[in-house]
C-alpha cells in the first residue's frame, strides 16, 4: 500500500535500505530479546531461589548427646537434622568383626577405622537411612534382626550391614552414610 | 482429514499441533495481524499494563503460598519468617505487596480512559460491563488478601467490613455468620480467606480472557472516538503495538520497582507491623489507599444501611454508564463541556479518597457529603442530560486524515 510504504521508509539511517544486511530494527529486536531473557532470568533466579532452603533451616543445627546410659551392645536412635542417626556402643566382638575384614570382598570398601573417631571404637555413629531406597534398617533394639554380619537389616528390600555399617549384601549400592560429629568428652558427643 | 484446522504454518511440528488445537493461528490473528486503530495514545497501554501485574501478582503469590501460614497463631510469623529468612522472601512479599498497589493504579487509569473516550458506548457495552466484574473481583481478591498477614489493619478491617452486611434487615447477621464461618473474624475466616484469595485470581483470568474477547468483536475504540472506516485506519497489533506496549510495560516496571526497592512500605499502613489483637482496637481503621474513596462514600450518611448500599451503588451504577450516556459522541475530544463535568468527578474520586483517609469529622463531613453527591449526580444526572443538551465538537472525518492531516488517497 502506498500509505504504509511511504510512512515507514522515512527515517532510516545507516544500514537501512538494503534487505540484505542488518538493520537497526534487527539491533534492536536483538537489544530488547536480551532485555527481556535478563529480566525473565532475574525473576526465575527469584523465584526458583526462594524455594531452596530458608535461612532458619539451614541454620546449623547440632544435638548433643550423652553416652553413658548406652550400655555395651546396645544402641539409640536420634533425629538430627530431620535424620535418624544411629548411635551404638560396640561390644569387643562387635569391634574385631568390623576390623577383621578384607576390604575387596566390601562394595563400597572403607576400614572400619575411617569409619570410627581414635581411641573410642567402641561407639559407631551412623546416618539411619539405608543407601537403596531410603528406608530405617533394623538392629538397635535388642529385639532387631540384625542379618548376618550382625550389624543392621533393612526390612524393606534386604540389605544387610556389618557391624561397622557397610553394605554386605543386599540392593544397597553404598556403606551407612556417617554424619559430622566430634567427642566433646568420653561421654558425650555432638553431631552436626 | 475431517474436523482439522487448516493450518498455514510451514513448520511441521507446530502445523501439526496448530491443525488440531489452532492457538497458533489464534494468537497470530488476535495479537499479530489483529488491526488496530493507528492513533492510540499512551492511554491504551494501560490495559495490557493490568494483564502484565495480573500474571506477576499470581506468580509472586504462589511462591508466597508456599511459605505462608494460613493459621491465626502462625500468621503473623510466617510473613516475618518469609521477609527475614526465606531467600528472596523480602523480595517476593514487597513485589506482591506493591503489586496491588499497582494493579488499582492502572486500572483506575483504565477506566478514566474508557470514561473519557466513551469506549463504555455501543457496541462496547458488555465489554465495559465485564470490567466492572474485573474491577469487583480485584477489589474482592485485595480485601481478603490483606487480611492474611494478620496485623492490626488486616483483622480490623475484616472486622469492618465483614460487619456492613449486618446492615441488611433480617438476614443480615446470620450472612455475617455465613461469612465469620464463627462469632467474629478468627481461624475459619482467615482460612476461607485464604482459600479464596488464591482462587479469585484465576477466576479473574477467565473474565479477563472474555474482556478481550469481547473486544476483539468490536475491535477497540480510539481517541478520536469515530470507527475506523478501513485498513488504513489501522495498523497490525504486532510489531506497532507490542512494540510500544514493550516500552509502556518497561517505564511501569521502573516505577514498580521503585516502589519496591526504595519505598516499600510507603502506601501501607504501620498499624499492620502489630500482630492482630481482637481485644483492641487500633484508634484510626483506614482501608489501603484504593479503597478510600469507598470508605468515605460508606461513612458519608449517617444511615448504616444507607450507608451500605450508596457504597455498593458507587460501583453498580458504572454497569448502567452505557446506558446513562445519551450522546451520540463517544470521545471527550468532541465534548467541550461534558469533559470539565467528567474532570470533575476524578476531582471528586480524589476528594473522597483524601476523606476517607481523615476521621468522619468537621470539615471531612460536609466534603465526603459534597463529592459523594457530585459523583452520583455526575452519572444520574449529568451524563444523561448533557448527553441531549450539550454541542459537540465537528467529529473528524476519518482517522487517516486526522492523523496525517491529508485526506485519504483514492486508490
Amino acid at each position: 500500500m502506498a500509505d504504509s510504504s511511504a510512512s515507514t521508509a522515512h527515517g532510516h539511517s545507516a544500514g537501512g535500505h538494503d534487505s540484505t544486511g542488518t538493520t537497526r530494527r534487527d539491533l534492536l529486536d536483538l537489544v530488547a530479546g536480551a532485555g527481556g531473557a535478563m529480566l525473565a532470568g532475574g525473576i526465575a533466579v527469584a523465584l526458583i531461589g526462594s524455594m531452596n532452603p530458608a535461612a532458619d533451616v539451614l541454620a546449623v543445627s547440632s544435638v548433643e548427646i550423652d553416652l553413658s546410659p548406652i550400655a555395651v551392645g546396645s544402641g539409640i536412635t536420634v533425629m538430627w537434622q530431620g535424620k535418624p542417626i544411629f548411635v551404638r556402643h560396640r561390644t569387643e566382638k562387635e569391634i574385631t568383626e568390623a576390623r577383621d575384614v578384607n576390604l575387596s570382598d566390601l562394595r563400597d570398601p572403607q576400614t572400619d577405622a575411617s569409619r570410627v573417631k581414635a581411641g573410642h571404637d567402641q561407639w559407631i555413629i551412623l546416618i539411619g537411612i539405608c543407601t537403596h531406597l531410603g528406608c530405617i534398617p533394623l538392629g538397635n533394639k535388642p529385639t532387631d534382626m540384625r542379618g548376618e554380619w550382625g550389624g543392621w537389616f533393612c526390612p524393606c528390600h534386604g540389605s544387610q550391614y556389618d557391624t561397622s555399617g557397610r553394605i554386605r549384601k543386599g540392593p544397597a549400592p553404598l556403606d551407612l552414610a556417617l554424619p559430622p560429629y566430634a567427642f566433646e568428652s568420653d561421654t558425650r558427643i555432638k553431631i552436626g | 482429514m475431517a474436523g482439522l484446522h487448516k493450518s498455514d504454518l510451514p513448520n511441521p511440528v507446530l502445523n501439526w499441533i496448530d491443525s488440531r488445537l489452532p492457538i497458533i493461528t489464534m494468537m497470530q490473528k488476535e495479537y499479530g495481524v489483529f488491526p488496530t486503530p493507528r492513533n492510540f495514545n499512551y492511554f491504551w497501554n494501560f490495559g495490557a499494563l493490568a494483564m502484565v501485574t495480573l500474571v506477576l501478582m499470581i506468580v509472586t503469590g504462589i511462591f508466597l503460598a508456599m511459605n505462608y501460614q494460613p493459621n491465626t497463631g502462625l500468621a503473623f510469623d510466617s510473613v516475618q519468617h518469609i521477609m527475614r529468612d526465606v531467600n528472596y522472601g523480602w523480595l517476593l512479599r514487597y513485589v506482591h505487596q506493591n503489586g496491588a498497589s499497582m494493579f488499582f493504579i492502572v486500572t483506575y487509569i483504565h477506566i478514566f480512559r474508557g470514561m473519557y473516550y466513551g469506549s463504555y458506548k455501543a457496541p462496547r457495552e458488555l465489554l465495559w460491563i465485564l470490567g466492572v466484574v474485573i474491577l469487583l473481583l480485584m477489589m474482592a481478591t485485595a480485601f481478603m488478601g490483606y487480611v492474611l498477614p494478620w496485623g492490626q489493619m488486616s483483622y480490623w478491617g475484616a472486622t469492618v467490613i465483614t460487619n456492613l452486611f449486618s446492615a441488611f434487615p433480617g438476614v443480615g447477621k446470620y450472612i455475617v455468620t455465613l461469612l465469620w464461618g464463627g462469632f467474629s473474624v478468627d481461624q475459619p475466616t482467615l482460612n476461607r480467606f485464604f482459600s479464596l484469595h488464591y482462587l479469585l485470581p484465576f477466576v479473574l483470568i477467565g473474565v479477563v480472557f472474555l474482556h478481550v474477547a469481547a473486544l476483539h468483536i468490536v475491535g477497540s475504540n480510539n481517541p478520536l472516538g469515530i470507527e475506523p472506516g478501513g485498513p488504513q485506519d489501522t495498523l497490525p497489533f504486532h510489531p506497532y503495538y507490542t512494540a510500544k506496549d514493550s516500552v509502556g510495560i518497561c517505564v511501569f516496571l521502573i516505577v514498580w520497582a521503585a516502589f519496591v526497592f526504595f519505598a516499600p512500605n510507603l502506601l501501607g499502613d504501620p498499624n499492620n507491623f502489630i500482630e492482630a489483637n481482637p481485644l483492641q482496637t487500633p484508634a484510626d481503621i483506614v482501608p489501603e489507599w484504593y479503597f478510600l474513596p469507598y470508605y468515605a462514600i460508606l461513612r458519608s450518611v449517617p444511615n448504616k444501611l444507607l450507608g451500605v448500599c450508596m457504597m455498593f451503588g458507587s460501583l453498580l451504577v458504572l454497569l448502567i454508564l452505557p446506558w446513562l450516556d445519551t450522546s451520540r459522541v463517544r470521545s471527550c475530544r468532541f465534548r467541550p463541556t461534558y469533559k470539565w463535568f467528567l474532570f470533575a468527578w476524578v476531582i471528586s474520586f480524589a476528594v473522597l479518597g483524601y476523606c476517607g483517609m481523615n476521621k468522619p469529622e468537621g470539615i471531612f463531613v460536609i466534603l465526603s457529603r459534597v463529592a459523594t453527591l457530585y459523583y452520583y449526580a455526575f452519572f444520574l444526572v449529568i451524563t444523561p442530560i448533557l448527553g441531549k443538551l450539550e454541542r459537540p465538537l465537528p467529529l473528524p472525518v476519518s482517522i487517516t486524515q486526522s492523523v496525517t492531516g491529508r485526506p485519504l488517497e483514492s486508490h
